[in-house]
């Protein structure tokens, strides 16, 4: 079976480390998304929240939840979860951009 | 082998050893968080297509929602997640005073969580926010009637993402009860301690959701002025 | 004389059937064996509700005119049957009843990683199937087992919310079995036992549940999705609310076009174990087998829009769907002429089971060819919701998924009851089935083709000679149906006892007693060599005696 590393204890300074790093990430995104970054590039807004959001998970699952210092099945688990959800998003929403028009808007 | 193992306590009787009933447990509630992340994926996607579908409705939508109250959830929320891990690190530790101590820190900010959703909640259904047919009538001066019908779009959204993960912190909430009164009673060890660790990752989890949550429904129109 | 001894040491020896015998000692059981037959009754039963709405369907499709029911109740009963079969028979089927008693075994463990949410996961069945019931007395739904909006939310008179909340909480009971194989999968394997040491059956059921993990939640949050509009009308599918009804059929399918490969890659599986040990030959390419396994699990997931090439789907996307759906046929085919090279040269025996492997092989060659012609983006157009999709995904769903279950009931029935089955009455049974199920299902390839559309109660009279045809087949494939429901009734009391390997097979489950004791061995076995090592059967038979004695 598995072959089994000495179980890890993370230290309390790590923690606390990511713990700050979390609050940083959150003000960075409130204070990012007062700006109208629109203007210099339409999604701009969406891709800096979402960038923040993305480093704020990672910071959990590698540190909270451990996944750096789990065995290589945990880690390709968690690998195949984002990659299936991504197969999920991209494929339906590549259909909805190739289409000649996205889906009439509501009210408009 | 299996004479002696059945002496080992919290070790079921199917299992060889310790080490491989830790093994089942962990990989056991990865996959299962791996369903969690389909089943919230689902609505990911609904959000994607409406957003894109709707982006006036959307911005409209999340002027309606109180940033204060969502950044104060999402404080309250990673708070709990650093408390949670503590409270994993003095299992690890064998200290039982401190496990409970970090434990139930954990149970009162999930409950504080919910009781900031629940005032959110409260107020969308006085000013009939809620999009059901029959209850959604907005104040025109609230909200201009032209995007009454797109915002009821971004509504549903916020209402079936918040409600799932509502959900999910009520049976983490319970989760937390039991495992408390678990380790008062001394049930876990040094050696015996993964209905927390594997808890913990249950927590983790729906953290990482409202940390996706908070930027896409609360933010998304914050740069425009407006809200409240 | 050998039997004899077994038959005397068998009626002492404890074994996880009499074991106890109290009611309690069934419903509250964290044995997988028992579990597994908590199953096997549970969807028989459902077997039983969703062929006969086959034969209602069948019935009203004797004559052109609808004479028997209106519209209305047509489209009530081909939906129930299409639901009955889909979420309350074939899904279960194989990995639910053969993979919960077989899998642990053929693993050398005691049981399952999680037995408590092993046996959670048939009373979340339980529930879901009540509920279902409470459906159908109340009158079923009529909206296709698609549920496609905005039909199914809000135009539909019948029960689709009901419906939905029951295949919302039957898809828990899936995730759950899929989790807990998966685990048990990973970490329960014997010393010795590695990945490529594992029987074929083995590797089936893993790429199962990684598509019951990851589709199953897919398909809980979209029928959740539709209740709640049907309930509140908040708008998600309902255009004039500003809902997407496109977007229904893209997460209904994310789950759905999988959810064909949970039905058939198990019986994959089981065929693995039936040709190889029939054929006294190691499977052919075995590695190619089990990745071949894992590729169709994972291509299954990349071809949902193969169903939406004329719904408003991009065409460029329907373009992308449609050469994914061709690659996919690659690890079928892999499958399947591994299969014949190993019956190639092998020494055969035509018991039962090996008749029902080859008729897999056949019919699911036609079932999967045919798959690719409604693969092809143009064609599709032309057979789209006409009966040769209706004969297509039969050929798959009976031919290939029902096929194997049989197959695999046969295989394993001495093991799981202790009895013999009689043999010439499981050929004879084999046979009709194989010659029923084409009688009824091919000619409806030719009314497809001739345009004859999907679900519909009334039809033109020149199409009536082909509709004959395939009701005089269904009787047939009927009556092939419930000759083993008899026999197997029939064994249970008056069967021959079993021996422990009756087909001198290889595989840690003909090494254990038949019916196995309660933790399944009473030794920690150890396993030294591949999977369908023939040469050491002679071995095996005398550590399974031992084992006895």
């Amino acid at each position: 079976m598995a072959e089994h590393t000495e179980h890890h204890i993370v230290p309390i300074k790590v923690y606390i480390g990511v713990f700050l790093a979390l609050m940083v990430f959150t003000a960075l995104t409130v204070a990012v998304a007062k700006y109208d970054l629109e203007h210099i590039w339409g999604p701009l807004n969406i891709i800096v929240a979402l960038t923040v959001a993305v480093i704020k998970a990672t910071l959990v699952v590698l540190y909270f939840m451990h996944v750096r210092y789990s065995s290589k099945l945990t880690q390709v688990i968690v690998v195949a979860g984002i990659f299936w959800l991504i197969i999920m998003l991209a494929f339906t929403l590549a259909d909805y951009a190739a289409r000649s028009g996205w889906p009439t808007q509501l009210g408009q | 082998m299996s004479e002696h193992a059945s002496h080992v306590p919290g070790l079921a009787h199917h299992f060889v050893n310790m080490e491989q009933q830790k093994e089942a447990g962990t990989i056991g509630m990865w996959i299962f968080l791996l369903t969690e992340l389909m089943f919230f994926g689902g609505l990911f996607l609904a959000y994607a297509i409406f957003r894109a579908t709707y982006p006036d409705g959307f911005l409209q939508g999340s002027h309606l929602l109180s940033v204060p109250l969502g950044g104060l959830n999402t404080i309250v929320l990673i708070v709990s997640s650093l408390t949670m891990a503590l409270a994993v690190y003095y299992s690890q530790m064998g200290d039982r005073k401190k496990l409970v101590g970090f434990l139930s820190i954990t149970l009162v900010l999930g409950l504080v969580f919910l009781v900031v959703k629940y005032f959110e909640y409260k107020e969308k259904f006085e000013h009939h926010l809620f999009p059901a047919l029959g209850w959604y009538n907005p104040d025109p001066s609230h909200l201009a009637v032209q995007y009454q019908p797109q915002v009821r779009v971004f509504l549903w959204i916020y209402f079936a993402m918040t409600g799932l993960h509502a959900l999910h912190m009520i049976i983490g909430a319970g989760i937390l009860l039991t495992l408390i009164i678990m380790a008062q009673k001394g049930r876990f060890t040094r050696e015996y301690n993964s209905p927390i660790e594997i808890s913990g990752l249950y927590w983790h989890f729906v953290d990482i959701v409202w940390i996706f949550l908070f930027p896409l429904l609360y933010l998304t129109g914050f740069h425009v002025g407006g809200g409240h | 004389m050998a039997t004899e001894t077994i038959a005397t040491t068998a009626e002492k020896r404890v074994t996880y059937l009499n074991v106890s015998h109290t009611v309690k000692s069934w419903l509250l059981t964290l044995d997988h064996k028992r579990i597994g037959l908590l199953y096997l009754f549970s969807i028989s039963f459902f077997f039983l509700i969703g062929g006969i709405y086959a034969t209602l369907i069948r019935l009203e499709l004797i004559t052109p005119k609808g004479d028997l029911m209106t519209a209305e109740t047509y489209n009530r009963v081909f939906t129930m049957h299409g639901v009955v079969m889909i979420f309350f028979f074939l899904i279960p089927s194989i990995p639910a009843v053969l993979g919960n008693f077989l899998l642990p075994i053929m693993l050398g463990a005691k049981d399952v990683a999680f037995p408590r949410l092993n046996l959670l996961s048939w009373y979340v069945f339980m529930v879901g199937a009540g509920l279902f019931m409470l459906t159908m007395i109340n009158g079923g739904i009529d909206t296709g087992w698609t549920f496609y909006p905005p039909y199914s939310s809000i135009y539909s008179n019948s029960q689709v919310t009901l419906a939905g909340v029951a295949i919302f909480i039957t898809g828990f009971s899936s995730i759950l079995t899929g989790l807990n194989f998966m685990v048990t999968i990973h970490t329960m394997r014997a010393p010795g036992l590695t990945w490529f040491r594992l029987p074929l059956f083995v590797w089936a059921h893993y790429a199962t549940s990684l598509i019951q993990i990851l589709g199953t939640p897919v398909i809980a949050i979209t029928v959740l999705a539709l209740a709640l509009e049907r309930t509140f009308q908040i708008g998600i599918f309902d255009p004039k609310l500003g809902g997407d009804p496109v977007l229904f059929q893209h997460m209904f399918w994310f789950y759905s076009h999988p959810a064909v490969y949970i039905m058939i890659l198990p019986s994959m599986g089981v065929i693995s174990e039936i040709i190889a040990n029939m054929s006294r030959k190691r499977v052919f390419g075995y590695h190619f087998v089990a990745f071949s396994s894992l590729a169709i699990a994972v291509f299954g997931f990349l071809v949902w829009g193969h169903h939406m090439f004329t719904s408003s789907q991009s065409m460029y996307a329907g373009l992308v769907f449609s050469i994914i759906s061709y690659a996919v046929a690659i690890p079928s085919a892999i499958k399947t002429f591994n299969w014949t090279a190993t019956i190639y040269k092998g020494s055969v025996s035509y018991d039962t089971p090996m008749i029902y492997a080859l008729a897999f092989l056949g019919l699911f060659t036609v079932g999967g060819m045919t798959g690719l012609f409604l693969s092809a983006l143009g064609l599709d157009v032309h057979l789209h919701d006409t009966y040769f999709v209706v004969a297509h995904f039969h050929y798959v769903m009976v031919g290939g998924a029902i096929i194997g279950y049989l197959g695999g009931l046969h295989y394993w029935w001495p093991k799981i009851t202790g009895k013999l089955y009689p043999e010439v009455w499981g050929r004879i049974s084999a046979a009709i089935i194989f010659l029923g199920f084409n009688l009824t299902f091919f000619p409806q390839f030719i009314l497809g083709n001739l345009g004859m559309p999907r679900r519909y109660h009334a039809y033109v009279p020149e199409f009536q000679i082909l509709h004959v045809l395939s009701s005089a087949g269904a009787s047939i494939l009927a009556i092939g149906f419930i000759m083993p429901i008899i026999y197997f009734a029939w064994s249970i009391k008056y069967g021959a006892p079993a021996p422990n390997n009756p087909w001198t097979a290889v595989g840690l489950e003909w090494q254990t007693t038949s019916p196995p004791p309660p933790e399944n061995f009473t030794y920690t076995p150890v396993v030294n060599t591949e999977a369908y090592e023939f040469e050491h059967v002679e071995e095996i038979k005398q550590a399974g005696s031992g084992v006895n004695g």
